[in-house]
């Protein structure tokens, strides 16, 4: 009877050991796969194309059999530049003002509004552009630089981008500054540092390399983000000379065609090689991330 | 004037909400000394340490009131120069937080932030002040690497070098030991008594021992209150109050 017991148990922790590392593998795998099918979706287009002129060439015309992304990766940086010079520096100094300067209930009330901010869909911040920013870049912004533009945008996308991935990039900064412990501002500050000398020599040094993760996966986030940025961004498959000109960033270029015009030979397998760009650029973003994160804790 | 009090504290009172966390504390610190502040863990004694460079300030939600004299300044009262005040005491905290930089720049930043750039006199005020905390030995090979790969003994001396660096009168010491083997707390206690010559030292400790082996002047705390303060042999061979004798016998 005892034998069957520990028989028993000794089988239900097997069981459960079991599982718990396949789930860990089932996510392991799950970008693993998701690279692949891509890969493997998009053989057709690679094949039938040399990979330079694919990525270098600015052509796109798919009824004429030609794919060049060119076009819209640049697009993508330009769009996600934007938002990142827009919104960073925004978020840096947000962060520390709220966790250093302001008063604790500043902080409460701004944790609501981010909270607030983050949960409004991305079709409504489009609408917003559409209604807002498109507007302002055309009548006034534009105009400003003696440039003609109808509204629709580089800038567009990346303004409302940059609106978009505040709450997010501020929400983890907030985090780092909050979490650093009080003794080490006692330190600065009782050898007679000011409270921004010991933001700027010690806290942001203290903290860098979560502040490089929060600002690394708020890119990686505004390289993916579709919907509110088709909206406002004009969708030409031109590259953009100014920011006052439109583009197609790759998330776009997939949302706006897949489904239509499957008829055109390698079409399917072009916008799959599309979704594999933007996939390894996201990786690599994320990895060269971890790397910069990874060398920081070391020292 | 150097027999005279270095800090006077007078009606010093912290609340933090409803609680008082120090009530109506007056005291007076002698310069040249080391004192001692004694008392059971949580009677607002790292309170009490905290207020003297306003390091209070930070949380905001404990209220002062009173009067604390500094070299008769009452530091309560200056809105302007607090980098000023707290230049003139080194703090030395439970553990040792030395800052995000190498062991070279944890010396030189309080001189950088005064505004010294001469780098003979930083490399000069680096080199003095790790070899006054017998530091320099062990250091001197890897100034430029991270003071965060030091052990945690040796961090806490890093951590009294870099606040004599700015050139204190009054070290502050807040249960320094705490977190340290029995040889290096032996070291930052033998560093105390030699500084004792040049500076004022105020150590937090609720060691009755450690009080013992420092103390020049004691000051025994409890639940906010001083009991009873005055020389160590007043204090330990003849206590007045049943709680400082209840103390004195169990040691907590």
């Amino acid at each position: 009877m005892i034998e069957y017991l520990h028989l028993r148990r000794r089988l239900i922790d097997r069981i459960s050991s079991i599982w718990i590392v396949l789930s860990v593998m089932l996510l392991l795998l799950l970008p693993l796969a998701i690279g692949l099918g891509l890969a493997i979706e998009s053989l057709p287009i690679v094949k039938a194309f040399p990979l330079r002129a694919l990525l270098t060439s600015s052509d796109w015309s798919p009824m004429e059999g030609k794919f060049g992304f060119y076009t819209f990766i640049i697009s993508s940086v330009w769009v996600t530049a934007i938002a990142f010079v827009l919104s960073a520096p925004v978020c840096i100094l947000s962060a520390i003002y709220l966790t250093q300067y302001a008063h604790a209930r500043v902080l409460y009330i701004m944790n609501l509004i981010i909270d607030v901010m983050a949960g409004i869909p991305s079709v409504v911040y489009g609408v917003g552009g559409v209604l807002v920013v498109v507007p302002f870049i055309k009548d006034n912004l534009a105009p400003l630089f003696n440039i003609n533009s109808s509204g629709y945008s580089v800038l567009a996308g990346g303004i409302v981008l940059a609106i978009m991935s505040i709450p997010y990039m501020l929400n983890m900064l907030i985090d780092i500054f909050k979490g650093m412990s009080l003794e080490i501002k006692e330190a600065s500050l009782s050898l007679g540092a000011n409270v921004w000398q010991t933001v700027k020599f010690v806290l942001i040094r203290k903290g860098s390399s979560g502040i490089v993760a929060a600002l690394g996966l708020g890119i990686s986030k505004s390289l993916g983000e579709t919907i509110a940025v088709l909206m406002v961004v004009g969708n030409v498959a031109r590259i953009p000379q100014n920011m006052f000109q439109p583009g197609y960033p790759l998330p776009a270029l997939l949302a706006n065609n897949y489904g239509d015009m499957m008829s055109i030979p390698v079409y399917e397998a072009a916008l799959m090689f599309a979704a594999l760009i933007l996939f390894l650029i996201i990786m690599l973003f994320n990895v060269f991330t971890n790397i910069l994160i990874y060398k920081q804790t070391k020292e | 004037m150097s027999n005279s009090a270095i800090v006077r504290i007078k009606d010093l009172n912290v609340q933090s909400g409803n609680t008082a966390i120090l009530k109506n504390i007056n005291v007076e610190i002698p310069r040249n000394k080391i004192t001692v502040i004694l008392g059971p863990s949580g009677c607002g004694k790292t309170t009490l340490l905290k207020s003297l460079n306003r390091l209070t300030d930070l949380q905001p939600h404990l209220k002062i009131s009173g009067s604390i004299f500094i070299d008769d300044e009452d530091i309560l009262q200056v809105t302007d120069g607090l980098t000023r005040i707290r230049q003139k005491m080194g703090l030395l905290s439970q553990k040792p937080y030395p800052l995000p930089m190498s062991i070279y720049k944890n010396i030189a930043f309080g001189l950088k932030i005064q505004g010294v750039s001469d780098k003979k006199i930083i490399n000069d005020s680096v080199e003095r002040y790790l070899a006054e905390v017998g530091l320099w030995d062990e250091v001197k090979d890897r100034l430029h690497s991270p003071a965060s790969r030091l052990s945690i003994g040796q961090q806490q001396r890093l951590c009294l070098a870099r606040g004599l660096a700015v050139h204190p009168e009054i070290i502050l010491a807040d249960e320094p030991t705490s977190a340290l083997d029995p040889i290096s707390s032996k070291k930052i206690e033998e560093k105390f008594i030699a500084l004792r010559d040049d500076f004022t030292v105020i150590v937090v400790t609720h060691i009755l021992r450690q009080a013992k082996r420092l103390a020049d002047n004691v000051i025994f705390m409890y639940y906010g209150e001083i009991v009873e303060q005055g020389p160590p042999e007043q204090l330990f061979e003849h206590p007045v109050s049943p709680i400082l004798k209840d103390y004195l016998n169990t040691g907590h």
